[in-house]
């Protein structure tokens, strides 16, 4: 299978491609390279690509998986409407 | 090792700064940054670039920054899309006082080539059909103001000063600036030496600390700002919508996302950058309240950034006491929309050519006597 036809991310649409393409500019650590490409950024906030993008890293940088820093997790931990978080900050207030 | 210059702070300004430098010739220039790019206010910006301002010299550096901003993609050869649209800011008044305040502001704007005007609450819609009137006296609108993409305009520049010959180290810390008899000796990192007569300090949320490494006092303090982003949606909003009463700024990037951002009154001054339920619960009531259609929306995403506030929130760009020292902070918010004039200016300033600008009313002297400067209060 070719390496554009490899979705990494499948919330931003980010395939293999686009990653060796990134990193070939010498953008190796995660959190620039979510920056640049999106992976994580989506409504699943990392949780389907973020192993990939770590492998992909290690096996590029020629490091084992474990040393490979992912992003920082940052608060929603999913998506809530922002109906629901008025009716509870009403309910409570 | 040896540099012509030290550049401390990799953000959008250090490395503005740095491109102009070398554009106009400078060689060995050196810039560290102990994050990684865009880690500190640049990436944690709200992506909007504005040239409705109270204070004369805001609305200048902003307008000069915009007229870069349209040229960008080109004259830096950058070969990423940096996302700017100019779809204009919305700034909404809702009150008596704000409403007569900008009816000030649009004449001055309009004095310098800012093409803003005054806006009825009907007229306001038919801009933002989305947009609740009820509060709404009157507004403000800029369409050349807009949007672009912090990562990938710091990037840009990133990449345009590295093909001249600028040293970037991304992760690496300043630890201490030496000075002796008054005069730049060396800049010691957790991992080199560097000697150089000449920095620059353009270390955002940090620019106080990096002062006070060479014993340079500047009258700046750093507060967190939270931001929230939304999944991405068909495209329902043009314009940044932004009101100071209300306390929001919210666009549609884009993207798809809405980016949206509010100010605590009660923030402390250090280098907080959390993300708190206040925030959530007053920026969701906030947004839904003046926008009601994004009460559907999913927040995916919350997260905090500094503002290096100076005391009229308007930008330090500047020469100090201390020979070769130099600093542009205190930004108040706005370092990202501001950054082409930044680096174009301090790096006149630095290599002493002429600028059109009057250095005074942007010198970190001009505090000595706060009446001659103008409090910036177009600020969220």
């Amino acid at each position: 299978m070719k390496s554009k036809d490899v979705i990494i991310c499948r919330c931003e649409d980010v395939s293999l491609e686009d990653l060796h393409n990134i990193m070939d500019e010498g953008y190796t650590d995660f959190e620039t390279i979510k920056r640049i490409l999106r992976v994580g950024m989506g409504s699943c906030q990392a949780t389907t690509c973020g192993l990939l993008v770590q492998r992909e890293i290690a096996k590029y940088v020629g490091v084992p998986m474990t040393k490979v820093k992912t992003h920082k997790v940052r608060p929603l931990i999913t998506g809530v409407k922002m109906k629901s978080i008025l009716k509870r900050y009403e309910d409570e207030s | 090792m040896k540099a012509n210059i030290v550049i401390i702070g990799g953000g959008i300004s250090g490395v503005s700064i740095a491109y102009n430098l070398a554009k106009k010739g400078m060689k060995d220039i050196v810039v560290f940054d102990d994050n990684y790019m865009t880690g500190g206010a640049t990436g944690r910006c709200g992506a909007g670039v504005r040239q409705q301002w109270k204070s004369k010299m805001n609305c200048i550096l902003a307008k000069k920054s915009i007229d870069f901003f349209e040229k960008a993609q080109e004259e830096l050869g950058y070969h990423r899309d940096i996302e700017f649209k100019q779809e204009g800011y919305l700034v909404v008044a809702t009150t008596k006082e704000e409403d007569e305040q900008f009816t000030k502001n649009v004449k001055m704007q309009n004095s310098i080539g800012i093409p803003s005007r005054k806006l009825t609450p009907k007229e306001a819609q038919e801009i933002v059909p989305h947009l609740n009137l009820d509060e709404v006296v009157s507004a403000t609108f800029c369409n050349t103001d807009g949007h672009l993409n912090p990562f990938l305009m710091t990037d840009a520049y990133f990449t345009a000063a590295k093909k001249l010959g600028v040293t970037f180290y991304y992760q690496e810390k300043v630890l201490d600036i030496v000075v002796k008899d008054n005069r730049i000796k060396e800049v010691i990192t957790n991992k080199r030496r560097v000697q150089t007569d000449k920095i620059v300090n353009a270390a955002g949320g940090y620019a106080y600390e990096v002062g006070q490494l060479a014993g340079v006092d500047i009258p700046v303090y750093s507060e967190n700002h939270q931001i929230l982003v939304t999944e991405p949606v068909e495209k329902i909003q043009g314009p940044m919508v932004i009101s100071f009463s209300k306390n929001i700024y919210c666009q549609q990037v884009p993207h798809g996302a809405f980016l949206m951002g509010r100010s605590d009154p009660n923030a402390e001054h250090n280098h907080d950058i959390s993300s708190t339920h206040d925030f959530l619960d007053e920026m969701v009531k906030t947004a839904v309240g003046l926008l009601p259609p994004l009460a559907e929306l999913r927040v995916v995403r919350a997260w905090g950034g500094s503002y290096n506030v100076s005391p009229d929130r308007q930008p330090i760009i500047s020469d100090s006491a201390l020979p070769g020292y130099f600093m542009a902070c205190g930004f108040s918010g706005h370092g990202f929309m501001f950054a082409p004039i930044t680096g174009d200016f301090l790096s006149s300033i630095i290599l002493d050519l002429p600028t059109d600008i009057d250095r005074q009313y942007l010198s970190i002297d001009r505090f000595d006597n706060m009446d001659e400067t103008d409090y910036e209060t177009s600020v969220v």
